[in-house]
């Protein structure tokens, strides 16, 4: 037992040694960055994280990721809530191709996709605008979501609905009191993923994205520009990134444990 | 009663196809044409494939790629296993562990190419500078070896808490009473852990290892930033290889090699998926 906390501690400094590198190199001035490898900062300077929090562009990209991140979070519950029910609850014809048709669109290479999306939203209007990129998320996020909502559903017996519609329940109202909160963790559970997929996703977001809707990670590869790459800046904004991202996994953390002890996924 | 399953997909149905289906009819559109930026497609047929396939860079690209790909499985899924096995299995512990776990996930791919640049980078990280305490000289700019090792490594980092975190969730849903029956028959750790753990993961891990599969697959960003594709093009993939076709508007090339790229993922996901849910039928109990 003792052998296995100690590997465990040991997987976690060196998954954590990279990511305190940036922290402290976000707190570095550029002439320490450049001048020598120094473990802990000589000199600790917010200027990073000062031009960051005080220009415009940082801060309505980070606005802009946040909102498409939650809008599609939301599209992505809301449509595969009722097709995870479907594919648990009924063997229709063709429901299992279906279900593994629903994966193979998020193995096409998202870079495939940047021209066709392009001309598409521009026919919806909707190019360079927060719901373009979240609609183009549902293509990486709806899948998983019904992979992994079908695996709690099915994890919950048939004989539970039954019982309900025995009863008296309308449909609606089943769900809504009854199956909603049992598969609550899932929900939990999948909400997270389809957050941490839409936040880190990269070609898609750059491809719909020109100056109204520009998200974080696009600004970030800005920092990498012609003079010379400004490592303190992208240290601080890379950091950032992460902090909405923690913030969640820290308040369904608890719901992650319980969704993880409950269902298969 | 049938038809309400249908009803039911409706929106998923409405989401894909604007979001999937649309734009993959017309990658294969255009990768049945002659397109060059602006000019009228031209239709071509097949050619583009046969110019895919013949060509070397693709076929650098392809390979690098299984390649990546093999080893990332291979070190992944055992060691997110055997993490999960690891972690403590109640209390605030494993809610710590648990977040600690999601964190490296919640990173955009592309601030994982800069931490893995701030990182490695000769004469700003610590890797080469400890490299070189042993005397290996590091150099992920210029090495063909030291850039796919680094993304290699940045990968396993990057993703390895994904299978650990899908095997935890398998493990906590195995019922205690397995593990007493196997006590109970005097089973080595190892046969525990073979005849009942192991069948009881296979759900979950069928989804990490094709959710691993593809999506290292798709690995764009990272070397994107780390490397830029190079040096020469040793860390060139398939995605790299796609978008820069598809950025100079070859779209009659870039639509073919993706076909051919979505048709070896689905192949081998498909081939994957069967083959498991054939094969442990008899184990499961």
């Amino acid at each position: 037992m003792r052998k296995r906390s100690i590997a465990l501690i040991v997987y976690f400094v060196l998954l954590f040694i990279p990511i305190y590198w940036m922290v402290i190199t976000s707190l570095k001035t550029d002439n320490e960055i450049l001048k020598e490898l120094t473990f802990f900062p000589k000199e600790i300077t917010f200027k990073h994280y000062m031009e960051i929090f005080t220009s415009e562009v940082w801060r309505n990209s980070f606005i802009n990721s946040l909102t498409y991140v939650f809008l599609n979070v939301i599209m992505t519950l809301v449509a595969a809530i009722p097709g995870a029910y479907a594919f648990s609850r009924w063997n229709f014809r063709g429901s299992h191709h279906l279900f593994f048709w629903l994966l193979t669109n998020r193995m096409a290479p998202a870079a495939v996709f940047m021209i066709p999306f392009t001309e598409l939203y521009y026919i919806l209007h909707i190019y360079d605008t927060v719901w373009a990129v979240a609609l183009a998320h549902c293509l990486i996020n709806i899948p998983l979501a019904i992979w992994i909502l079908e695996g709690f559903m099915s994890g919950i017996p048939r004989e539970i609905d039954e019982t309900a519609f025995i009863d008296g329940y309308s449909f609606p109202r089943f769900f809504r009191k009854i199956f909603l909160p049992l598969i609550g963790p899932g929900i939990g559970v999948t909400a997270f993923f389809c957050f941490t997929f839409s936040w880190v996703e990269l070609i898609l977001a750059q491809a719909l994205t020109v100056t109204n809707a520009k998200p974080v990670v696009v600004t970030l590869t800005v920092g990498i520009g012609a003079e010379g790459v400004k490592w303190g800046l992208l240290a601080a904004a890379g950091f950032l990134t992460i902090i909405p991202g923690a913030v969640v996994v820290y308040f369904v953390r608890n719901y992650m444990a319980k969704g993880f002890a409950l269902g298969r996924v | 009663m049938k038809n309400r399953a249908w009803f039911f997909l409706i929106p998923t149905l409405f989401l894909v196809s604007i979001s999937a289906f649309i734009p993959l009819m017309t990658v294969i559109n255009y990768s049945i044409h002659y397109i060059f930026a602006g000019s009228m497609p031209t239709f071509v047929g097949l050619e583009n494939y046969a110019e895919v396939l013949a060509d070397p860079a693709f076929r650098g690209a392809l390979g690098r790629q299984l390649v990546l790909s093999t080893l990332i499985l291979a070190v992944e899924i055992p060691l997110g296993i055997a993490i999960a096995l690891a972690l403590p299995r109640k209390g605030w512990q494993m809610a710590l562990c648990l977040v600690l776990l999601g964190i490296p996930l919640l990173i955009p791919f592309n601030v994982v190419g800069i931490i893995w640049r701030l990182f490695t980078q000769s004469d700003i990280g610590p890797l080469p500078e400890l490299l070189a305490m042993f005397g290996y000289n590091f150099n992920v700019a210029l090495d063909a070896f030291d850039a796919p090792a680094t993304i290699f490594l940045l990968d396993v980092w990057h993703w390895t808490p994904l299978a650990a975190l899908l095997s935890f969730a398998g493990l906590q849903a195995i019922p205690d009473a397995y593990y007493q029956a196997a006590e109970i028959d005097g089973a080595s750790a190892w046969k525990t852990f073979r005849y009942v753990t192991l069948p009881k993961l296979k759900p979950v891990l069928i989804l990490a290892v094709l959710l691993r599969f593809m999506d290292s697959f798709k690995i764009y960003a990272e070397p994107l930033l780390l490397t830029g594709g190079g040096p020469g093009s040793s860390t060139t993939f398939l995605s790299l290889h796609v978008a820069r076709k598809a950025q100079s508007y070859d779209l009659g090339y870039a639509g073919a090699v993706s076909i051919i790229y979505l048709f070896i993922v689905i192949v081998f996901c498909y081939l994957f998926f069967q083959i498991i849910t054939h094969l442990g039928k008899g184990e499961e109990g």
